[in-house]
């Protein structure tokens, strides 16, 4: 695996997270985000994952990880047990957004969110002018098929920070191959936040 | 892939200790002594005593876990596991599996003499926990000269010494792999438990347990062992094996074996008889009723987890049932113990971690492997 082939997202993350960080990942799939954060970044991490088949896969790897849905997984855990606690692409999938960000909040001192944008423009001309359910590059599903529960844009999730009180870090907006920096809410395909709980 | 092969023949051998006047203090207050555990190994001991992989059975299980003994149709308990290229590979890894005292495979139990009577113990055994199986254990691991075993492994009562292990011996165990077990027996199975005791006692061939020399309380000792089996399977498991299907092409209208399920039963019951000593059936059940290393036991508060686990439960195992698989994991949490939990999707119920051969070694040969190699993705 050179770091070229790795995907837009694990790199940026790859970037946030300071070598030998103890790092807690929600839905971790197969392990490739947090086997590479282990090998290149000497990261402690833990996945947590609700497939059998992506449970195998990490232990292949080295990996540890727990059977769990992520809604019910983090009550055991004190109080900024990691250092950093990754929902990427995860978030949108839980069933209680709110409780479960907040326990993320409250087990990591710091929580790096990965979602799809939403009101990307592909999704806005598609509804505006075919009045039908997005389909774009972040949001891949079917109505009938999505694993999402929840969708959002980032102007959603940036008023829910506000909301929550929660501190906004940092924020990276992405497109198919780079960063986009302009009107992101309308051209990135999907954003990743740090967060940071203020209280 | 490796080629998974066979152990070919193997034999039981045996250790003896804690002889007079060091007997081995109880977890009750008494004393027992001399012990003799019946062990099986696999496999070569390396060099620097790194490779040794404790096995722990079950209620009825033997030391005799894989291969053959000579003259012998069926291999060892755990066959399917344990061999060249299986999950616990005896071409790298020493493979040790011993008989739990108050057993009657070959370790000191109920129906070993006692030197003070120069008879069998019958009652006079004193009640055992599962703690007064891992010191037992313990003697045996000195005995052969390992200090840190790599990995202790084991389901259900197995799953419980495993967890013991930890608990009394942190230092001596790499990593841990509980299967389809439980920090402590719920009511229910305690209950379970005592309804099979007592079917024991209440057949008058059991003679407050002196029945040496007159023959076993048979009946007793089979229904105990037919309840057993129901609790080990599930409802589809046994939908799937016997439905409702007759052993005639009609209903007998008489209290014969009409059914398939029933003449099964029968026929576990009566084999387990023929192998089994009934007062170690109380022994070992009444062992298992007492174990709880809930709360701090497992790993203190204060203590750092240097154990490595992978814990494993069954979807259909309700003897078992996934709540008490994720208590264990719970209690790893809070101690940031480094786990790795799967839930496999098997219909047989608690037999499952019997029966789930290929994702039980999917799992534990990448486990102990990275394990060994001492490479951590970290």
């Amino acid at each position: 695996m050179t770091f070229n082939t790795v995907r837009l997202d694990h790199k940026i993350i790859y970037q946030i997270v300071e070598p030998g960080s103890r790092v807690l990942d929600l839905g971790c799939g197969e392990g490739d985000l947090i086997y590479f954060l282990a090998k290149e970044k000497g990261a402690h991490v833990q996945g947590i994952e609700l497939s059998e088949e992506a449970i195998y896969r990490c232990v292949e790897k080295g990996l540890s990880v727990f059977h769990s849905d992520i809604d019910s997984g983090l009550i055991e855990y004190p109080d900024k047990s990691f250092d950093y606690v990754i929902l990427n692409q995860s978030m949108q999938e839980t069933r209680k957004v709110d409780f479960v960000l907040k326990e993320a909040l409250r087990v990591g001192k710091n929580v790096i969110v990965g979602f799809p944008n939403f009101a990307y423009v592909g999704a806005r001309l598609r509804l505006f002018f075919l009045g039908e359910t997005p389909v774009t590059p972040s949001l891949p599903y079917r109505w009938y098929n999505t694993p999402n529960l929840h969708f959002l844009s980032i102007s959603d999730f940036r008023n829910f920070c506000d909301e929550k009180n929660i501190r906004i870090l940092h924020t990276y907006y992405l497109g198919r191959r780079r960063l986009v920096r302009i009107w992101p809410n309308l051209f990135a395909l999907s954003a990743i936040f740090v967060i940071h709980s203020s209280s | 892939m490796d080629k998974k092969k066979s152990l070919g023949n193997v034999e039981t051998r045996y250790a003896t200790f804690a002889e007079s006047p060091h007997e081995l203090l109880l977890e009750g207050g008494q004393k027992l002594g001399p012990i003799t555990l019946a062990y099986e190994t696999y496999g070569r001991l390396d060099a620097d005593k790194s490779n040794a992989v404790l096995i722990c059975h079950a209620l009825s299980g033997d030391a005799h876990a894989a291969g053959f003994h000579p003259g012998d149709e069926d291999p060892g308990w755990w066959d399917a596991m344990i061999g060249p290229g299986k999950a616990f590979d005896t071409d790298k890894y020493f493979v040790i599996c011993s008989n739990v005292i108050g057993g009657c495979k070959g370790s000191t139990g109920p129906s070993s003499i006692n030197p003070a009577a120069g008879k069998p113990y019958g009652l006079d055994f004193p009640v055992i926990t599962i703690g007064d199986m891992v010191n037992a254990q313990r003697y045996l691991i000195d005995h052969l000269g390992i200090g840190r075993l790599l990995c202790v492994c084991g389901g259900s009562m197995g799953g419980m010494q495993v967890l013991q292990w930890v608990a009394s011996y942190p230092e001596r165990v790499r990593c841990a792999i509980p299967i389809a077990t439980a920090l402590k027996h719920s009511p229910q199975q305690i209950a379970f438990d005592e309804v099979g005791r007592q079917a024991v006692m209440a057949d008058p061939e059991w003679r407050e347990g002196d029945y040496y020399g007159h023959g076993q309380p048979e009946r007793g000792l089979a229904v105990a062992r037919m309840i057993g089996h129901i609790t080990y399977m599930s409802d589809k498991s046994m939908e799937e094996k016997f439905s409702r299907r007759l052993k005639e092409k009609d209903y007998s209208f008489q209290f014969k074996t009409d059914f398939e399920v029933e003449g099964y039963l029968r026929y576990r019951g009566d084999n387990f008889v023929k192998r089994f000593d009934a007062n170690s059936y109380l022994y070992i059940t009444k062992a298992m009723d007492y174990f709880d290393v809930a709360g701090d036991s497992l790993i203190p508060a204060e203590r750092r987890a240097e154990t490595r686990f992978l814990v494993i439960a069954f979807r259909s195992d309700w003897l078992y049932p996934l709540y008490q698989s994720q208590e264990i994991v719970r209690q790893l949490k809070r101690r940031h113990a480094d786990a790795t939990y799967c839930e496999i999707n098997s219909t047989y119920g608690h037999d499952a971690f019997l029966l789930e051969i290929e994702e039980e070694t999917h799992l534990i040969k990448h486990f102990l492997d990275k394990t060994y190699k001492g490479y951590n993705v970290r």
